[in-house]
């Protein structure tokens, strides 16, 4: 199923869509893809794989611990093409969430060949913009991928018309000022900009950063409250397995129990 | 442009920061949404602080009365007999917390408080750009954060105290490699939460647009002083400069008055750390590739899979994996020359400054000046003018494990 099409069967069941983060490789090569996989069977409506780089400036402490621990594994970049498959193979859509450089090494009309072959839906890019580079967006429209970029609160109304009118798939809205992370309160900023994005366009417009539980999730979803179409969830799940340590099942266990609170809770808006 | 016609080159960046275009060119803004209005705001008020004499007579007052400028053009008259080339020095080591750097934060701190924010934060790998950050902050009354790796905190312990008596805090970067390239990343992740009331005195010539202009535009009165400084002093242009290069920001402000003056022969030198060879080293231009890294298309080094790599040089202030986007390109039109100078060269560079003219250079600089002895016997009678950016205080841990400095001989007494 396309990412699209995803987003509107939520949107017909009158609730938000679930979209789950991990870095790629993390804990290991084979644990990792079990807890995509988990995520999937657990209630997540798209899936968010990332690809590990050494600097990540958009993360916060806790990603970039697993993805530097991805990394010491000896995580390369073809990799995350083999997890892509093991996603999309189960009718979810997986996405890949990379910063810029990894790509234009791999050669970006490459990268977008073989994801699209992988049966990638497309790339979220965290540190371009549509108008730092324009090689994304030709690669990704001759191989028909979705282009996910950001839009933050310190977005002007000039710049989110602009990044909307690039998008397809969704838009991402990062709910704070600041860095990847789970958080104990649901951003005041969050609200704003999901109104002000909407204004924009007819795209979902899906809230990252900071969402760590179901009633936090719901609190985004709220069509009477910030209105979200789609809750982005990563640090949180990171954590869950960070938490258990060389106990994959444990690590497991503790994923797919946040995985069905969270889908609750974008069930309960 | 609002910069003044006088003061642009034909090597300039386009209105978006690409020099030589957005298709094979090099710099750009590869960054988060989050820092786009940011970088924005800070474009348009540096180039109206720039259009505005009253911003350049503050930065001139300043520069001249609390910092020390112009800094002099000095004749090293036994080095040259010795190397039997013209070698003059500029002398940025005698400027306020003796490097070029405090030009550039000083000319970011008097726009931050243009623009009205009240805290400050800076990446340093040496410390002297954090010392310099610190500096200004307590001039102008700003609160300051300095991002410092943690494996250079510890071989920098002088320069942490240094910033502390400043009134900066420091915070220790444990991340990736707990050096340099990790310190900014640790700034940008505090610069997206912070960014309303927060400048970031970016340390070099690198980075997203602006930076790479601005910080150039700063720096480049080493440059138009030494230019003018020959002129007056011996009647005739240098037959060629020399400067080191870390991320760049010293080097390009000594080459910007220089790169319309085609007879001049411009050279970089790069931290070539133990040797090309043994792949610890810091010769980004040499041995890189074109990447992204900080914002900035430019050359890294970098893996098969674009993972950066860690940089070597025994030179903390050049030992840094990517590079000034103006460099890449003025090393691919050709306009300059970049070569590597090893941990070895450079030290022997040191010694002998030390030993003939009685100045102890910073290593980084001591790079510019072995890459200038590199090039006298090919240039016998020439002059070759040095940008000796920084002194040596600093690095007189690292001289003393080198030399074996402070040992009494077991038979003499003599301390070597
Ligand atoms: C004295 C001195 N020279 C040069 C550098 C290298 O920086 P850049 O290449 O930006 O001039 C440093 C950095 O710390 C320095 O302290």
């Amino acid at each position: 199923m396309s990412v699209s099409t995803t987003f509107a069967t939520a949107r017909a069941e009158g609730r938000a869509a679930l979209v789950g983060y991990l870095p790629c490789g993390f804990p290991d090569a084979a644990g990792g893809d079990a807890a995509l996989l988990a995520m999937v069977e657990a209630g997540c409506d798209v899936i968010e794989i990332g690809l590990p780089y050494s600097d990540p400036v958009m993360d916060g402490p806790t990603v970039q611990a697993a993805a530097q621990q991805a990394l010491d594994n000896g995580f390369r970049t073809r990799d995350v093409l083999r997890t892509v498959e093991a996603v999309a193979a189960t009718g979810t859509p997986a996405l890949v969430m990379t910063y810029w450089n990894p790509v234009e090494r791999y050669g970006v009309e490459r990268f977008a060949a073989d994801l699209a072959n992988a049966g990638g839906a497309g790339l979220i890019t965290p540190d371009i913009t549509p108008d730092a580079d324009p090689a994304w967006e030709q690669a990704a429209d001759a191989h028909a991928l979705d282009k996910v970029y950001l839009v933050a609160p310190s977005s002007t109304d000039e710049r989110i018309a602009m990044t909307v009118a690039h998008c397809r798939g969704f838009v991402y809205a990062t709910a704070v000022m600041g860095v990847t992370g789970a958080r104990a309160t649901t951003s005041d900023l969050a609200g704003p900009l999901v109104a002000r994005t909407k204004r924009a366009t007819d795209l979902p417009v899906a809230v990252g950063l900071g969402i760590s539980n179901g009633d936090q999730a719901a609190e985004v979803a709220a069509k009477d409250g910030i209105g979200a179409d789609g809750v982005i969830v990563g640090s949180a799940f990171v954590r869950a397995l960070l938490d258990h340590p060389g106990d994959l099942r444990a690590g497991l266990r503790a994923l797919t129990a946040l995985t069905e609170d969270l889908a609750a809770g974008v069930r309960r808006a | 442009m609002t910069t003044p016609p006088e003061r642009t080159t034909s090597y300039d960046a386009d209105a978006l920061g690409w020099f030589g275009g957005p298709e094979r060119g090099f710099g750009g803004r590869f960054m988060p949404e989050a820092l786009v209005a940011a970088l924005d705001e800070l474009t348009a008020a540096w180039q109206d602080a720039m259009a505005d004499p009253a911003f350049l007579a503050d930065f001139d007052a300043i520069l001249r009365d609390y910092a020390g400028m112009p800094s002099p053009l000095y004749f090293a008259e036994r080095l040259s007999d010795k190397v039997g080339a013209r070698i003059l020095l500029k002398r940025e080591d005698l400027n306020h917390t003796g490097a070029h750097k405090i030009r550039n934060v000083l000319g970011q701190a008097l726009l931050t408080r243009r623009m009205g924010k009240t805290r400050v934060i800076a990446e340093t790998g040496a410390g002297q750009h954090g010392v310099a950050s610190a500096t200004a902050a307590a001039y102008f009354g700003l609160d300051c954060t300095v991002y410092m790796g943690s494996v250079d905190t510890k071989r920098q312990a002088l320069n942490v105290a240094r910033m502390n008596l400043l009134g900066a805090k420091v915070v220790a970067v444990d991340s990736g490699s707990a050096t340099l390239k990790d310190a900014i990343n640790e700034a940008l992740r505090d610069w997206v939460a912070s960014v309303d009331h927060t400048a970031y005195l970016f340390g070099t010539a690198a980075g997203p647009h602006p930076f790479p202009s601005m910080v150039r535009e700063f720096c480049r009165g080493i440059g138009d002083e030494a230019r003018a400084q020959c002129l007056e002093q011996y009647g005739a242009l240098p037959d060629a400069i020399t400067a080191c290069v870390g991320g760049g920001s010293n080097a390009i402000g000594l080459f910007t008055a220089f790169l319309g003056d085609e007879d001049v022969a411009i050279y970089g030198f790069e931290p070539g750390g133990e040797g090309f060879e043994t792949g610890r080293h810091a010769a980004t231009i040499h041995a890189g590739d074109r990447g992204v890294l900080h914002g900035a298309r430019t050359y890294v080094l970098q893996d098969e899979d674009g993972q950066t790599q860690e940089s070597h040089s025994i030179s903390a202030g050049l030992d840094y994996p990517g590079v000034g986007p103006q460099h890449a390109y003025l090393a691919d039109v050709g306009r300059a020359t970049y070569e590597p100078v090893t941990d070895a060269e450079a030290m022997d560079a040191m010694a002998l400054l030390a030993r003939t003219e009685g100045i102890i250079p910073a290593i980084e600089s001591a790079h510019a000046l072995a890459g200038a002895l590199r090039l006298a016997p090919e240039r016998q009678g020439q002059t070759i003018l040095v940008n000796l950016s920084g002194r040596g205080d600093k690095d007189m841990e690292t001289a003393i494990s080198w030399f074996g400095l402070g040992d009494a001989d077991a038979e003499t007494g003599e301390v070597q």
